[in-house]
């Protein structure tokens, strides 16, 4: 069994309203060194044993549903899980 | 000509979209549950505004696997008009079936108010009923119809006349203030705005009802030979 956490995020040419409002309120509070903000999104997926390559799967995965590639770019690590 | 609203849980203006064909147009529809494996005893394809599936995800991300998409593709490939509103274009776009995204809009507000829309491209199976340049009063009501694509889809939509709407000003920080597109065919319409919530003076306009004038006027010369 594998835990993947995938982290999908905005391209960088994508302009992310949300990021840019949560950086206008640090800045309001006086956090100056604050140089952008980037709003995600954090899936975690627990993938049971099986005979896939577990990269094809979640690449496949992102790439059908997780991420819209249009406008958002994916990563992910994969981690073992030890069976109680 | 009979069209299928497509009910997805979530969906919220499928009433509105059966009300308008129903009543104000006097066409046959019926309300198309999402897991139907077949649509093909309907010459129309409209899906509707709402927040199927909760918007979770993004918008339409999960909607666009439901069963009956996989006849919704067919029925755009067959050359039958499909329409999507709202959160019927968000779908559309996550299914391929559209190029582009709508994404959340600039200001982060939930928009809900009527509009004037500029009419881009009168010559399609929607609009042939409007005048090219005529400018339109229709609805809107979401909070994610910031419409992006990168600059060679938007290219293609221009040089292709596939911009079919345009808000008269922008709002919510669409691209070039794109309200509505067609498919290179020309048969796959989606827009954000509420045509359907346009169809009665006594909802405060009519500017909606051309739209599916339009889409009956062009389904009845096709079929007039066949008859």
């Amino acid at each position: 069994m594998k835990k993947v956490k995938v982290y999908v995020t905005l391209r960088e040419s994508v302009l992310d309203p949300q990021g840019s409002a949560v950086m206008g309120s640090l800045h309001k509070m006086g956090y100056d060194e604050v140089q952008d903000v980037r709003i995600g999104k954090y899936l975690e997926l627990i993938i049971g044993d099986s005979e896939r390559d577990v990269d094809a799967l979640v690449d496949e995965l992102c790439n059908r549903m997780l991420a819209n590639t249009v406008i958002e770019d994916y990563r992910y690590e994969i981690e073992e899980v030890v069976s109680q | 000509m009979k069209f299928a609203v497509i009910v997805f849980p979530g969906s919220n203006c499928d009433l509105d979209m059966y009300h308008a064909i129903k009543d104000e147009l006097g066409e046959e529809a019926e309300y198309v549950w999402h897991d139907t494996q077949d649509l093909s005893g309907y010459d129309g394809i409209l899906l509707p505004g709402g927040f199927s599936y909760g918007d979770y995800l993004r918008a339409g991300a999960i909607a666009r696997f439901s069963g009956v998409m996989d006849e919704v593709r067919k029925a755009a490939e067959a050359g039958k008009p499909v329409l999507g509103i709202c959160n019927g274009f968000q779908i559309l776009t996550e299914a391929g079936l559209l190029p582009g995204m709508l994404m959340r809009n600039k200001d982060l507000k939930f928009t809900c108010r009527t509009v004037s829309l500029k009419v881009e491209n009168a010559h399609t199976l929607f609009t042939n009923e409007y005048k090219e340049g005529e400018e339109i009063r229709i609805p809107v009501a979401h909070g994610e119809g910031n419409y992006y694509c990168d600059d060679a889809t938007y290219q293609h939509l221009k040089d292709n006349n596939q911009i079919v709407f345009t808000y008269a000003e922008d709002f919510n920080g669409s691209r070039n203030n794109i309200a509505g597109i067609i498919n290179d065919r020309g048969n796959v319409l989606g827009m954000m705005p509420h045509p359907e919530r346009a169809v009665s003076d006594l909802i405060g306009g009519t500017d909606g009802l051309p739209l599916f004038r339009s889409i009956v006027k062009q389904w009845r010369e096709s079929h007039v030979s066949h008859a």
